[in-house]
């Protein structure tokens, strides 16, 4: 391990090269590019043995569908709207079984046109089948994007590796780079069980007709709801490897906490300095972070937030219904006696600073909290 | 966990003439043995060129080709009247 002062799309485009990828396929699109570049770049320099130049994001995401099959260990970045041009290869590689990993550098969607950060291209793939780890900073990416592979594999489920856009794709930071061979030895050679060769021909990905199609769809709900049990295992192998573990939740002085705001992505770093701030004047606050979105931890959450004032804060919108995670957060919490709120806004880019999050916390106190988060509209 | 893979030959097993609902009826009488019907039938189901066309309904999906392409028009396509329900292959 080294600590290295570097941008985080190089941090996490070299340790994929650790991780033995072989297939690479990406079409740059803001702000996933620096982590397409950094790809490139090793691969030029005999780091990868094959990037695909792709036309666009929907090919890219299906040759990776094809390299997977084939058995290669595969690897792609993107952002908002490539994301959603993946979208419906996206189903199919999640139906297909196949274990595919991406680095999603999230970004808002048109209309209108913005490259900043939010959640609303991940969380527009929710029901893709996909499973989606969001990072709160470099190292956390570095460190997820090295796990994603043992988790993919294990549970044969693509991983979505979520980060918000420039703030952990173009900061040059301080990054504890693992060591290459213990990422080598960490991570057990992929084994596709139903591998496309030529001289063996299958179908993969075949019909379904009406008796058997919702059985392969059952199946797939279940495997990615179990697949908790392997982000946690996953997450306590590499702390004792690295030295960093992870779960599917982190929670920052909830025990304690009456009032706790849940969110994930970048975000999370502003609202824990505030709460640790708040914290030194005695008021019982924590901040957790949904480390992990799909597969839902709903039952860790119930464990840990039970009876709590919990507001969510996220970056993104359904427009005409609730916000995905607030959604998810009221269904994990409903019947243990907490009150659930949302704090939906941030989107494009928009930065909120201490004192948002401070008042955020102030009127928790008087109960259920109402309204956009940073908006203009001050009523 | 579930994984939905076929082995190779599911073409032949499943019986696709059953979504035909016209048919080829050749007059054999009328045929040159030119063979261009088996060149474009995208089936594969009309025998091989030198003889006339002999059709495979099991797989002859009805799409008409052969009776359009025929150049001595000695194809036509019949209404096909069917039982409903499927025997077993």
């Amino acid at each position: 391990m080294a600590i290295r002062t570097m941008n985080y799309s190089d941090a996490i485009a070299e340790v994929a090269s650790y991780c033995k990828v072989e297939v690479i396929a990406s079409y740059p699109i803001t702000p996933s590019t620096p982590i397409a570049h950094a790809l490139n770049k090793i691969y030029v320099n005999g780091g990868f043995p094959k990037f695909i130049t792709v036309e666009a994001e929907f090919s890219a995401v299906s040759a990776l569908l094809g390299a997977s099959a084939a058995g290669a260990r595969t690897f792609s970045a993107t952002s908002s709207q490539g994301l959603m041009l993946m979208h419906e290869a996206l189903f199919s590689t999640a139906g297909m079984r196949l274990p595919v990993v991406m680095a999603v550098a999230n970004r808002a969607v048109s209309s209108p046109l913005n490259i900043w950060a939010d959640e609303q291209d991940s969380m527009s793939q929710r029901d893709s089948g996909w499973l989606q780890l969001y990072c709160k900073n470099g190292q956390e990416a570095v460190d997820t994007t090295i796990q994603a592979f043992r988790i993919a594999e294990k549970t044969m489920l693509p991983v979505m590796v979520c980060l918000d856009g420039f703030y952990l794709t173009h900061t040059i930071s301080q990054v504890d780079v693992p060591d290459k061979d213990k990422v080598a030895a960490f991570l057990p050679p992929y084994k596709n069980p139903y591998v496309l060769d030529p001289q063996n021909p299958i179908t993969v990905g075949a019909y379904a007709m009406p008796a058997d199609y919702q059985d392969f769809r059952e199946d797939l709900c279940t495997d990615a709801e179990a697949a908790q049990d392997t982000i946690l295992e996953v997450g306590k192998e590499f702390g004792k490897v690295f030295g960093r573990e992870y779960g599917l939740v982190e929670y920052h002085n909830c025990k304690d906490a009456d009032r706790v705001i849940i969110t994930l992505g970048s975000v999370c770093n502003t609202i824990e300095k505030v709460a640790d701030s708040l914290r030194a004047r005695g008021e019982k606050v924590g901040v957790a972070h949904l480390r992990s979105f799909r597969p839902f931890p709903a039952s860790d959450l119930r464990a840990n937030l039970a009876g709590k004032h919990v507001l969510v804060v996220e970056r993104d919108v359904s427009p005409g219904g609730v916000p995905p995670v607030y959604a998810e957060v009221s269904e994990a919490l409903s019947g243990t006696g907490s009150t659930v709120s949302v704090a939906a806004g941030l989107l494009g880019g928009r930065e909120a600073k201490r004192p948002a999050f401070e008042s955020l916390f102030e009127r928790m106190k008087q109960g259920k909290v109402k309204g956009w988060l940073c908006s203009k509209d001050k009523k | 966990m579930k994984f939905a893979v076929s082995k190779p030959g599911t073409t032949v097993a499943i019986k696709t003439g059953e979504w035909r609902s016209q048919k080829p009826v050749v007059d054999l009488s009328k045929c040159i043995k030119c063979a261009t019907c088996q060149n474009y039938c995208p089936e594969g189901c009309m025998g091989a060129p030198g003889n006339g066309p002999e059709i495979d309904y099991d797989y002859c999906k009805g799409c008409g080709l052969c009776a359009q392409e025929c150049p001595v028009k000695c194809i036509r396509m019949e209404h096909e009247i069917k039982i409903v329900g499927k025997k077993k292959a």
